[in-house]
């Protein structure tokens, strides 16, 4: 009988084990997408906090799509999403790019140095992410390293306009969010077996063709996975573009930010917030079906 | 093959080029004596010195740290917790909810959840009084908030890679589920708890967005402080505070890598 006790009390810790981590992340982060969507609705005032309760004083429900309808008839909002959805595209593209024959060449490298390797991937993501872009900024200044060199070597005549331009937000983006394309990528290239690429090759295909036919359709999950990784945050950076994009280079995150602080207009930047959640409602769950799908293959 | 084994290292060397270039200029400039942070005037340690008389810079790294550690312990209770139950504890009512709400702050642009985090606190305020004052504790609820996920994800991917007959067998030979978590399961995850211990605690000190939203006035964190100050361009003092972060970071991560691999 003592044993049928104890084993219940288990039970009621298992349940703790669940209900802890659970209600943790119920309270701080669903309610909280709840208030977001609450605020949007509310009229901003002059008041602290700043916007309209959602009941009024006599009891009645007091919402309003004021501030969707501003986001929606105001072209800077439409062209400052599309803006960030076309730069977080172009790198992604750009992470794609330069992280596929990374991930590649780390998955065909000597066993010994792999694990090198791909340390020396995950090393600067350890190391603070503002001050890696920090160090860009000396580096694309005027008077910074690639302007010297490129003036030292005659190559150019007057420094080139870096820093403060969309070339350098994509270096930036490409540069930080790089090691998130080339982990996953790593993990299904080293699952796939270089004999397969050998055989295609064996019986007379260009390598061009075995990489396309074989490489390219395996390494799928690695390559979703990557992108949506790169992708998800890149839409919605803030400090990126602040430091490294120009002053007319409006992205959404900036956006978001400014109205929040600089205008006080607590209903609009909620607004922003539930639009870009809206965006990415899509890719957040194509990442997760695609995770779950490759746990259950890999399993 | 040949012309693609030297594409494939040509590609690596231009990768960790890129990668690694910036990050040792900022090293070699944290020397530079000229206070012009780009030109070159001798060499000189003076501006580790004026790091070191900076109370600003001393006090917003001991809050971050603080952050850091307390947020850190707490993500990893709480989410080796959350691992245990998504691998282990089979269906539970609720489970579909509660894997995509572990998943989905990892994801999730930070100006939104810094943002939603604010609201909740200000709501919270207006309801009941707590917290009267935003700082040490919002921000430590945030940053628990998403490193948990990290921590999650890692114990339970480790779990999921490990046989379970271990704990089987501790269960057939009549242990108590409780006292089997304890001497058989945790023992094994160790590993994974700490490395999720210290990717959290590397998050928390990392982040800007959502302390700058949910930090209230007085309370900066490191992040805060050298944003404000690299808005205004290059500054030979942070200059100096990078190569102290890369050099400790880099020699942490190294002896741990060395040791792992002794073991192995």
């Amino acid at each position: 009988m003592n044993g049928v006790n104890a084993h219940r009390r288990d039970l009621v810790w298992q349940n703790i084990a669940i209900a802890t981590p659970y209600l943790w992340l119920l309270l701080f982060f669903l309610v909280p997408f709840a208030i977001i969507l609450k605020i949007s609705l509310a009229d901003p005032v002059i008041a602290q906090p700043p916007f309209t309760p959602a009941f009024d004083d006599a009891g009645e429900l007091d919402l309003t799509f004021d501030s969707f309808t501003f986001l929606l008839t105001d072209k800077l909002y439409a062209i400052t999403y599309l803006r960030s959805l076309v730069m977080a595209v172009i790198a992604t593209l750009l992470c794609l790019a330069i992280g596929f024959p990374m991930a590649y060449g780390i998955a065909r490298a000597r066993e010994e140095v792999r694990g090198l390797l791909l340390l020396l991937i995950v090393l600067p993501f350890w190391i603070s992410f503002l001050l890696r872009v920090y160090a860009w900024m000396g580096l694309m200044n005027n008077h910074g390293a690639i302007n010297n060199v490129l003036l030292a070597l005659g190559i150019i005549d007057a420094p080139l306009q870096l820093m403060y331009t969309d070339f350098a937000v994509f270096v930036g983006l490409t540069y930080s969010y790089l090691p998130f394309m080339i982990l996953p990528l790593y993990a299904t290239l080293e699952r796939m077996d270089p004999d397969l690429v050998e055989a295609a090759q064996d019986l007379g295909a260009s390598s061009t063709r075995a990489f396309w036919d074989i490489t390219w359709p395996l390494a799928r999950p690695g390559v979703i996975a990557g992108c949506l990784l790169v992708f998800i945050p890149a839409i919605g950076e803030y400090v990126i573009p602040y430091l490294l994009g120009g002053p007319d280079s409006l992205l959404i995150g900036r956006v978001l930010f400014d109205e929040f602080f600089a205008n006080r207009d607590w209903p609009l930047a909620s607004a922003v917030a539930v639009v870009l959640l809206l965006l990415l409602v899509v890719p957040i769950v194509f990442l997760q079906r695609n995770q779950a799908r490759d746990e259950e293959g890999a399993a | 093959m040949r012309s693609a084994g030297r594409f494939s290292f040509t590609m690596l060397a231009f990768g960790y080029a890129f990668l690694y270039v910036p990050l040792v200029l900022v090293v070699v400039y944290s020397f530079n004596d000229s206070r012009i942070a780009t030109i070159w005037g001798g060499f000189s340690t003076r501006w580790y010195g004026e790091l070191l008389r900076n109370d600003q810079v001393l006090d917003a790294a001991w809050l971050s740290l603080r952050i850091a550690a307390t947020s850190a312990t707490l993500a990893t209770i709480l989410g080796t917790m959350a691992g245990l139950a998504l691998a282990r504890f089979g269906r539970f009512r609720g489970r579909t909810l509660f894997s995509g709400m572990i998943t989905s702050p990892m994801v999730m642009p930070e100006v939104i959840t810094g943002l939603s985090l604010l609201l909740l606190f200000v709501s919270l305020q207006q309801l009941t009084g707590w917290p009267g004052q935003r700082g040490f504790s919002t921000i430590t609820i945030a940053h628990t908030t998403f490193s948990m996920a990290y921590v999650a994800v890692i114990v339970r991917s480790r779990l999921a890679a490990m046989d379970d007959s271990l704990e089987e067998a501790a269960m057939d030979l009549g242990g108590r589920p409780l006292r089997v978590v304890f001497d058989i399961t945790l023992p094994l995850i160790a590993p994974a708890m700490i490395a999720g211990w210290l990717l959290a605690f590397t998050l928390s000190l990392d982040d800007l967005v959502i302390a700058s939203f949910v930090s209230g006035p007085g309370s900066s964190t490191l992040p805060m402080y050298i944003f404000s100050k690299v808005k205004l361009g290059v500054s030979p003092d942070i200059n100096a505070l990078a190569t102290l972060i890369i050099v400790f970071v880099s020699a942490g991560v190294l002896a741990a890598w060395l040791a792992t691999r002794r073991r192995a």
